[in-house]
């Protein structure tokens, strides 16, 4: 990690040249699209490439994410590399495919025409792949074209000749395997040939005329008979394993399995882990109180910061464990047979199968998931996706349930060693999430979005085991993204919340939380709460978490540590003090519906291009939430007593 | 959008027969594409084109979409895109075996 995240301001990595930091040598960064159909190996190679020397970004003006990043050569020499969205032609359907069109011909604004092109492409599927080096080639720029999976390939009996290949393409070719790292090293030779001289003379062939889709598979094909493409044998072992999971009775089966496992251990693996993260927090809080000298910044350290944004960090193992099954089962190629297994069900609901991977990553954050909605082309399937995306589970609403459900769900097995009540709640509390979300489709698909009916094409990617390196990326994006999350908002809250309840002063001294700012506005809001079964202290945190769920346990945090004497015994044992059991079910209701993430409106707003939709989303999520705790207290509090 | 007749120059045949009717594992060639154009070259893209040969597999559990095998990759379509594609049978007709 040099420059980069150096001295060097990180917008080192934006494209845009006005930012660029100034580089001694030469005049601009020299800037190498990575192009290439979905599935091909993009990513992969991306990572193996720039290591940890990248960043997520969004294109000016539209939010598509590319990543940029920075492949270090010899001789100090350095490229930025850019992924783009994954593309099967140059004649844009959706808007991602439209920004990759728009970055190869230089007519994004604000992003520089990219001096050379790395065209990925699979070859144990040469023939429809190969399909896309045409409008690339037509481009006009130095090329290199890799042949990814070489190792699938020769042990699936296909093979290619890859001099064959480069002298009808004019161009360089390699044989690559972007997993297990093999020709890589054709790949620096390429990059550090374009870093040293510019005008590597573009490749002239002749090509098909690009609008005419059977002209160019025939071209394809042609090319494929002269490299002497041999296609490798169908991947067997997919064919076994979609024989299971896409099985009439154990397909379902397994997709239900699969995802109560998930639950279960997301809730008892993480826990050792957390347990041990919040004895950190508890015991370094008091270890600070011990060495620093009695004053307000202590006490704004301690109670406000430390109780804050601790109480927040401790959910960091649950929420990477999310991320790690999700990438599971993104990079092992199971998700397309889920969003397949889930079509059917999907299009009772308006909705489609395309739909339900968005949704599926909308359990991990509503705001990634409303990107991904992107590959959905018909525009009011989209807006229905974007609309019921926050009402998913997302991983902010994990340190709010775990802490409820620690707190007020006795911990009893009801299906063996397999599932306990909290185990249950809390997959029913996912499920009442999606419920709320297909309904909400549903109501949606047949009154103001009502569309004809949607199609449903998706590719079905072989089977892969997923990689240590590739998960492991995920892991730390994520991680980066929770804590800074955590070092921003959070601590922000956490910050002003301890001021407004230090305040106002009387005699000099801080008032008793019900008489400072944050109890006149937790108490302001009472009346509208009473009726869940919330008191005012709960009222502080639900004006706090409108910034982000998960900062009322952050807030809760920050108001038992200011009250002193209940810190020790915990969050867990303090929450008890200010809500009944039956409070708490309605609280839990209230989260699971409620829309509290400034981020998602946000994200939201730009990409259906105004208020209108968030301020509807906004509305009806909140008197969803209100109805539902609403009726969850009253029901709660007739069974329990 | 005027559903858009695609025909392949020399396919003198007419046919009635789509790929929503075949079988598991009975190959065939793509003849006609009768769909909105964007949507046509969507499915040309990914393969089904005049002249390609596809093998129907696997359906998702319950009645859902069907998993195509066409030019060495698999492509999930719904049947009421399926039944758009018109298609030809092989002459030298035979099942694949799909394990």
């Amino acid at each position: 990690m040099s420059s980069c995240h150096g001295a060097t301001p990180r917008a080192g990595l934006l494209p845009n040249p006005s930012i660029l930091p100034p580089t001694p040598a030469s005049e601009r960064p020299i800037i190498v699209a990575i192009v290439g159909p979905p599935n091909s190996g993009k990513s992969t190679l991306f990572n193996r490439l720039t290591g940890l020397h990248q960043k997520v970004a969004n294109f000016p003006g539209v939010t598509v994410e590319h990543r940029m990043g920075k492949a270090k050569l010899k001789d100090q020499h350095e490229v930025f590399l850019v992924d783009l969205p994954g593309v099967y032609s140059l004649h844009p359907r959706a808007e991602d495919e439209q920004i990759t069109h728009d970055v190869l011909k230089g007519e994004q604004p604000d992003f520089p025409k990219p001096d050379a092109v790395i065209l990925i492409l699979d070859v144990t599927n040469l023939g429809r792949n190969l399909v896309l080096a045409a409008p690339i080639l037509s481009l006009r720029l130095p090329t290199l074209i890799l042949l990814n999976m070489a190792d699938d390939l020769a042990v699936r009996g296909g093979k290619v000749d890859v001099t064959a290949l480069a002298s009808e393409l004019n161009c360089p070719v390699a044989l690559i395997s972007a997993t297990k790292g093999t020709g890589i090293d054709r790949i620096q030779q390429f990059l550090l040939g374009t870093a040293v001289r510019l005008n590597a003379p573009p490749p002239k062939i002749e090509l098909p005329v690009l609008q005419d889709v059977p002209k160019c598979r025939q071209w394809a094909a042609k090319l494929g008979v002269r490299a002497s493409y041999q296609a490798p044998a169908p991947p067997l072992w997919t064919r076994r394993l979609d024989a299971v999971f896409l099985h009439p009775i154990a397909g379902p089966l397994i997709f239900a399995g699969i995802v109560i496992a998930v639950f279960q251990s997301i809730f008892s693996w993480a826990q050792p882990l957390m347990n041990g993260l919040q004895q950190a927090v508890l015991g370094s809080g008091h270890w600070m109180t011990r060495i620093l000298p009695d004053s307000p910044w202590r006490s704004l350290l301690i109670d406000g910061v430390w109780s804050g944004v601790g109480a927040v960090v401790v959910f960091l193992p649950q929420i990477l464990l999310l991320f790690l099954f999700i990438g599971i089962l993104e990079d092992s190629g199971y998700l397309a047979r889920a969003a397949l297994i889930a079509d059917r069900t999907m299009a009772k609901f308006g909705l489609q199968g395309k739909s339900f991977i968005p949704l599926l990553s909308a359990y991990a954050c509503a705001v990634p998931a409303i990107m991904a909605t992107r590959v959905i082309e018909n525009k009011r399937d989209r807006t229905a996706t974007i609309m019921i995306a926050p009402l998913m589970t997302c991983s902010a609403r994990l340190p709010v349930y775990t802490l409820l459900i620690a707190a007020f769900i006795p911990n009893i097995r009801i299906l063996g060693d397999f599932l306990s009540l909290p185990a249950a709640t809390m997959l029913g509390l996912y499920f009442l999430g999606f419920v709320a979300a297909v309904f909400t489709a549903r109501v949606l698909k047949s009154t103001v979005l009502k569309s004809r009916g949607s199609s449903f094409i998706l590719e079905m990617p072989p089977y892969r085991w997923p990689t240590l390196r590739s998960l492991s990326l995920r892991l730390i994006d994520r991680a980066k993204v929770f804590l800074r999350r955590a070092g921003t908002v959070i601590l922000g809250v956490a910050i002003v919340l301890w001021i407004v309840a230090h305040l106002p002063l009387h005699d000099g001294k801080a008032p008793t939380l019900e008489h400072s700012y944050a109890g006149m506005i937790g108490k302001a809001i009472e009346p509208a709460i009473k009726p869940l079964g919330f008191n005012w202290k709960i009222g502080i945190g639900l004006i706090t978490s409108l910034a982000a769920r998960e900062v009322i346990v952050g807030t809760l945090g920050t108001i038992y540590g200011i009250e002193g004497d209940e810190q020790s015994k915990g969050l867990q044992a303090a929450v008890h003090h200010d809500l009944s059991t039956a409070g708490a079910v309605a609280l839990l209701i209230f989260f699971a519906f409620a829309m509290q993430c400034f981020s998602t409106l946000a994200v939201v707003r730009r990409e259906t291009g105004g208020w209108k939709w968030p301020i509807f989303q906004f509305s009806y999520m909140l008197a969803l939430a209100y109805c539902g705790s609403w009726l969850a207290f009253h029901i709660a509090n007739y069974f329990l007593g | 959008m005027r559903p858009k007749q695609r025909r392949r120059p020399g396919a003198s045949v007419s046919t009635s027969q789509t790929l929503a009717d075949l079988p598991t594992g009975q190959r065939c060639i793509i003849d006609r594409l009768e769909l909105p154009d964007d949507l046509a070259r969507r499915l040309m893209e990914l393969g089904f084109l005049p002249g390609n040969e596809v093998i129907p597999g696997k359906r998702a559990p319950g009645g859902g979409p069907r998993v195509f095998r066409v030019d060495g990759s698999e492509v999930a379509l719904r049947d009421a895109t399926a039944a758009k594609l018109f298609v030809r049978r092989d002459p030298e007709s035979d099942f694949v075996v799909l394990s």
